[in-house]
């Protein structure tokens, strides 16, 4: 779950970290207030789950409350397109407004997971501003990765070693030293997944500033932390996506016009490729869980008939906890005997056999197959039917 | 042989409630040898004819017990591993799903320090056909034989096992290692037990988008492995940055594409299957050289 730049420093906040001053703005009238109240120039930038808003004119900045207003006027309600949402972009209805601050130097610094040493890392680089990514790849020698123990944590003199390779000496490198204990703290507090600083300044007074921050918080541990789940913005997600997590169903919306449910992390992956494979493109990744009930299959069926984009279902089931009946059941709980597009169903393994008796006595215009290949083939075949001459 | 279980494998069941007994006794009608339960508060009784403790130390202790199948929902499952590692218990599998990432890299330090293995979590579990089965998968598609198979995902393993299968191709034992990014053994582990069993003679891998454990199980088949491999990686058309389902799959910052580990697993010698319906075709080539 990723969290807005607002909602992120105010947890900074609690646990030390200078963040520049300012809050949030819902409308054009509250972001005047907070340039008001900070009595200096501000800059207000959109609230959106994706990077690169700058360059999509996601930031602004103001001299005088009247342009704080008017530049929030024109940002609430907008949407932002960037590389990272898509053409249609995200829709903005939230500011973060704050005071500009004058930067001396900037850094890179984030915690996140060493998945190959199954243990947190730190990242730290003098290279701020820029994405690490683009840093990794063309002056790698400029990042420092510090494993952490998870018995240990991480050590004072670890992050004393990074500092002084940012280049920072004397207070600053001690003030550092504190910032990173700090952030680790709050890291491991909140079960993040992710916590990005980038850029990290050192102010024209030479203070330490988390300028923008970025935290991503690990689905997996929120039943520890109930107040979190209210910083969810499903403003942020296609409306399907958060119908689907209402049902804990892992659904990503793609671009094609095959919605497909199966059953399987990896056989939904398996299955996007087996349809592109055959020349089709899907609609979506759905993934409907281990031992899901008739109910949440209905419930996935129905997001799938809600998307626009879909000519065509594509059901691949492999039985196992997962019984093929139920499957076929939560089927025609759903359609009924009208669909208003080809369904092509693939079952196989425990009790497929009854599963496809359902489907036949329910007289569901419904074309099954035994494999996957198969499957895939007709419902390609059936949404582009071949040219006769 | 096999790997990891056979018929003299001595199962305890940690969590035995509703899903957790339900396995339980599919384990047990595959010919599997449960001997034990664990649901703290409950020791003394017993269900459908297990005897059920409050710890897996008094499992371990009255019955023998030294492999443990974990049915622990995610907000206690970390516990339930680590005391299977206190009770002497050889062999953990964790079959449950949702195990926050900060609990996995504590337990996976914390098992530095001993001798026992886990599997997963989030894993379908290991079955060695014919013989014992520990773990939630299908027995009725598995035939004896002498195939290995590894994977990184559930239901996709099924696939690939009905492939074998219906091909004529056996299995000596099939582990499902698990989607999280922090598991207990990885592809080399059981590359590695592979390798130095009598009873397999090819591997089938089945790797996914995410990290690079897929990368370096390549690395490692071309230096030491002495079978036949084939694989498949299953995201070749994934979005970058999503969470395809398993916490584990997503490409992040350029990071754990498809085509790289497809790429990567062919230089190293490795037979990729060209689709998911292809995967016993791959190993069968990879058979005959």
């Amino acid at each position: 779950m990723n969290l807005h730049e607002y909602q992120s420093k105010e947890i900074l906040r609690l646990y030390g970290v200078a963040v520049p001053q300012g809050g949030m703005a819902e409308t054009p009238e509250q972001a005047r207030q907070w340039m008001e109240n900070l009595g200096r120039d501000v800059v207000l930038k959109a609230q959106i789950h994706a990077g690169g808003r700058g360059k999509a004119g996601g930031v602004r900045f103001a001299t005088t409350p009247q342009q704080a207003e008017e530049e929030a006027r024109s940002l609430l309600g907008s949407r932002i397109a960037t590389p990272q949402t898509g053409a249609a972009g995200l829709p903005v209805h939230r500011l973060l407004v704050e005071e500009t601050v004058a930067i001396d130097k900037e850094f890179y610094l984030s915690f996140t997971l060493d998945r190959e040493a199954g243990c947190y890392c730190l990242v730290a680089s003098a290279a701020g501003g820029v994405d690490i990514e683009e840093t990794a790849a063309k002056t790698p020698e400029r990042i420092w990765r510090r494993r952490i123990d998870p018995c240990l944590g991480l050590r004072p003199f670890q992050a004393r070693r990074v500092a002084l390779g940012l280049g920072l000496r004397g207070e600053s490198c001690e003030e550092a030293v504190t910032l990173m204990g700090n952030l680790y703290r709050l890291f491991l507090d909140r079960d993040c997944s992710q916590l990005e600083i980038n850029p990290l300044v050192i102010t024209g007074n030479g203070q330490l500033l988390a300028m923008d921050v970025k935290i991503n918080l690990d689905d997996n541990a929120l039943f520890r932390h109930p107040q979190q789940q209210a910083l969810f913005d499903e403003s942020q997600l296609d409306p399907l996506e958060v119908q689907a997590r209402r049902y804990d169903i892992a659904y990503i919306k793609m671009s094609g016009t095959i919605g497909c449910l199966v059953n399987g992390a990896g056989l939904a992956m398996a299955t996007l490729d087996m349809l592109q494979a055959c020349g089709g493109q899907p609609a979506n990744f759905l993934d409907i869980g281990g031992g899901a009930s008739r109910e949440k299959i209905a419930e996935a069926f129905r997001i799938l008939l809600q998307d626009q984009d879909v000519k065509g279902v594509f059901v691949n089931i492999f039985g196992g906890i997962m019984r093929c009946d139920l499957v076929a059941q939560g089927i025609v709980d759903v359609v009924g005997a009208a669909c208003p597009w080809p369904i092509v169903v693939r079952m196989a393994g425990a009790r497929v056999a009854e599963g496809k008796a359902l489907l036949a006595a329910a007289g569901l215009k419904v074309t099954c197959a035994d494999g996957l290949e198969e499957g895939a083939s007709r419902m390609v075949a059936l949404l582009c039917p071949p040219v006769v001459e | 042989m096999a790997i990891l279980i056979n018929r003299d494998s001595r199962i305890v069941v940690q969590g035995l409630g509703r899903s957790g007994l339900l396995h339980a006794q599919s384990c047990r009608d595959y010919g599997s040898a449960i001997v034990a339960g664990v649901t703290p508060g409950k020791g003394g009784s017993s269900v459908d004819g297990i005897p059920v403790f409050d710890t897996v130390a008094e499992a371990v202790c009255s019955e023998g017990a030294t492999v443990s199948m974990i049915f622990v929902p995610p907000p206690a499952a970390a516990d339930a591993i680590l005391e299977a590692a206190d009770a002497g218990i050889e062999l953990a599998v964790c079959i449950a799903e949702g195990i926050p990432v900060r609990d996995m890299v504590q337990v996976k330090r914390a098992l530095q320090e001993g001798t026992m293995r886990l599997i997963g979590p989030n894993c379908p579990g290991i079955i060695t056909p014919g013989q014992c089965k520990v773990g939630i998968m299908p027995g009725a598609i598995h035939r004896p034989g002498s195939v290995g198979v590894v994977s990184r995902s559930g239901t996709l393993t099924y696939e690939v096992v009905q492939q074998l299968s219906d091909a004529g191709l056996g299995q000596s034992t099939c582990v499902g290692i698990g989607g999280d990014p922090i598991i207990g053994s990885g592809f080399i582990d059981m590359l590695q037990l592979f390798n130095e069993d009598p009873a397999t003679e090819s591997v089938f891998v089945i790797g996914e988008i995410g990290g690079s454990a897929e990368e370096e199980a390549a690395v490692w088949i071309q230096r030491h492995m002495r079978k036949p491999v084939a694989a498949f990686i299953a995201g070749v058309t994934a979005p970058p940055g999503k969470r395809m389902g398993h916490a584990g799959a997503i490409i992040s910052g350029g990071k754990g594409l498809a085509g790289d580990k497809i790429a990567i697993l062919k230089a190293c010698g490795v037979q990729v299957a060209t689709s998911p319906a292809r995967m016993a075709e791959a190993l069968l080539s990879a058979l005959t050289p």
